[in-house]
């Protein structure tokens, strides 16, 4: 694989947050993974496993603690590391990435037309007019026309997070970050959000990154999939590597690894990943901090 | 029944534990404090450099329509309820007033007690308090649910500076219009001791009208509005602050209005007071 093939590359990512008592607790434990230009990426992983902040910690949001996340956009000459960037350079990556969130998080105070306007205002120095072709445009690719007068509050979850991605490609990113898009929808409408994620990655060319535990979503866009479980890579690898994972027998299984795959991708309540009473790691985490 | 000395060592051991903690949750709570205002500062400082590089940098757009929103949602609306509460301290202070002057025969200088009063002290104050809990908690309310709803996050995500894009236009609008405000509050305040005095206290509308202007200074009017500037300034950094900082969900959203109002206020009179010695120093 050359080094032009690679939009994001990791590399031993550590990320730490403080306790109230003053302690450390490491949530990211040296995560290694390449995002190839053009594939759909998918991290997966149990609740608590640092998924969300190792999303965080690629769109900027969170400060990392340790190793590099190095970006190649077509604007770049060189591969750029996220944490050694001032303000302004942050700022000029974020308009080459789009951002779905959980819950689609449209400005309450806007219209869905306005929401999907405001980076084209804020970033661009063209016509009005010409903005509202864009965003006509935009709303058209998300199947939200008919919605684009409504304020979020009358959306449901499903149209929220259609407005949010036609927001997210407003300013035509060359990566997509998707986090949970399937989460809180039912599945008809989880099918939709998927096959649309499928289409805007074809048509648009983007880099995609998506955070999910939804495993049917995942196996439906995945190119290539990366499993955390407690702040490490457990399993990078293709779709079909881990499909082949998820149909095998448990008896046949010879490493731990593949058992606890096997569990989350099956979603067994009993298994290496859980312990007697049920509990995940993460549950047992909690429930000792009281 | 004498004490062991395995009992006296437990009570002295007891005893050195909780003033160690005692100290300990003093020095934790300095701490918090010295990072609270900290935060703040911060805050203030980056505000100002977003104000002026809105004003004067040709890259940074200027939210104009963000900003007369908030005006209209800081002043305008604010109009009726500063009004009632000041033409009540008109009323109240004239009417609490009155017998003692009456006693010394000198029942007229409610207009001069009453105008000072309200001009150099409770105009801007009470406008500030009443906008604290109208403007300050509804601006915490809605930064904090857009905390918790990312709304911020995506901002950020979108190279969205949040300071610039929330906290300005706040800014701006609550430390103009509370100097507006409290224009009208003076007015109002001192009519509501010229309505007691002329109909319950039978002062003369033209004595009380003339005594007015002739204890006012402009020294008076100017020192009151400087005040409201900064109260208005502070109510808007004491909101945004809070809710920058909610944490919890909509549980934590109800902490951050209150906390806006209960802090609001110690800072008000506390700025107040410093204001009120200053001025007293320079004989203003």
């Amino acid at each position: 694989m050359s080094e032009q093939d690679v939009a994001i590359s990791v590399r031993d990512l550590r990320k730490s947050f403080a306790r109230p008592d003053g302690t450390e607790i490491q949530v990211l434990k040296g995560v290694t993974v390449d995002v190839l230009r053009g594939e759909t990426l998918i991290i997966m992983g149990g609740s608590g496993c640092g998924k969300s902040t190792f999303l965080n910690c690629l769109i900027g949001e969170y400060e990392i603690s340790g190793g590099e996340i190095l970006y190649q956009t077509k604007k770049m000459e060189a591969p750029r590391d996220i944490g050694k960037m001032d303000e302004a350079n942050l700022n000029e990556l974020r308009m080459s990435i789009g951002i779905l969130f959980q819950s689609g998080a449209l400005f309450n105070s806007m219209t869905v037309a306005d929401n999907v306007a405001l980076p084209l205002i804020e970033h661009s120095y063209v016509d009005q007019s010409i903005i509202d072709i864009v965003v006509t445009l935009k709303l058209q690719q998300v199947k939200m026309l008919a919605h684009r007068d409504k304020m979020p509050s009358h959306l449901s979850g499903g149209q929220k997070k259609r407005a949010g991605l036609a927001r997210a490609t407003a300013l035509d990113p060359e990566i997509l970050f998707y986090d949970e898009p399937s989460a809180g929808l039912d599945p008809v409408t989880s099918a939709a959000i998927d096959e649309l994620m499928m289409d805007l990655s074809k048509k648009l060319h983007v880099t995609t990154v998506v955070v999910t535990h939804e495993m049917d979503s995942a196996f439906r866009i995945a190119d290539r999939m990366v499993m955390l479980e407690q702040g490490r890579v457990l399993r990078i690898g293709t779709r079909q590597d881990f499909e082949t994972i998820r149909d095998a027998d448990p008896r046949d299984m010879t490493t731990q690894d593949d058992q606890l795959i096997h569990q989350f991708l099956n979603g067994a309540s009993s298994g290496p990943l859980t312990d007697a009473e049920g509990m995940t790691e993460f549950e047992k985490l909690i429930r000792a901090d009281g | 029944m004498s004490e062991s000395p395995t009992n006296r060592s437990g009570f002295l051991s007891r005893a050195v534990e909780h003033v160690g903690e005692f100290a300990y949750a003093r020095v934790d709570h300095l701490g918090a404090g010295v990072r609270y205002m900290g935060g703040m500062a911060f805050l203030f400082w980056d505000t100002c450099v977003w104000s002026y590089r809105g004003w004067f940098d040709p890259r940074i757009k200027f939210g104009w329509s963000s900003l007369t929103a908030q005006m209209v949602r800081v002043g305008v609306k604010s109009v009726g309820i500063v009004c009632i509460v000041e033409i009540f301290i008109g009323v109240i202070l004239a009417l609490q007033l009155a017998p003692t002057l009456k006693t010394y025969g000198q029942l007229e200088r409610v207009a001069d007690v009453v105008a000072i009063a309200i001009v150099r002290e409770l105009g801007p104050l009470l406008t500030a308090i009443v906008l604290s809990g109208f403007a300050g908690a509804s601006i915490a309310a809605e930064v904090g649910a857009m905390v918790e709803s990312e709304e911020i996050k995506a901002l950020r995500a979108h190279a969205l500076n949040p300071v610039r894009f929330l906290v300005v236009p706040r800014f701006i609008a609550t430390t103009m219009m509370i100097v507006i405000l409290c224009v009208v509050a003076d007015y109002v305040g001192v009519f509501g001791g010229f309505l007691t005095s002329v109909y319950i206290l039978d002062v003369p509308p033209q004595l009380y009208i003339t005594l007015t202007q002739s204890a006012l200074r402009t020294t008076d009017f100017v020192t009151g509005l400087v005040k409201a500037g900064v109260f208005g300034a502070v109510i808007a950094l004491i909101a945004c602050y809070e809710g920058f900082h909610v944490t919890g969900g909509p549980a934590g959203v109800g902490r951050a209005t209150t906390s806006t109002v209960v802090k609001s206020i110690v800072a008000l009179i506390g700025i107040d007071a410093v204001f009120t010695a200053v001025f007293y120093a320079l004989g203003i």
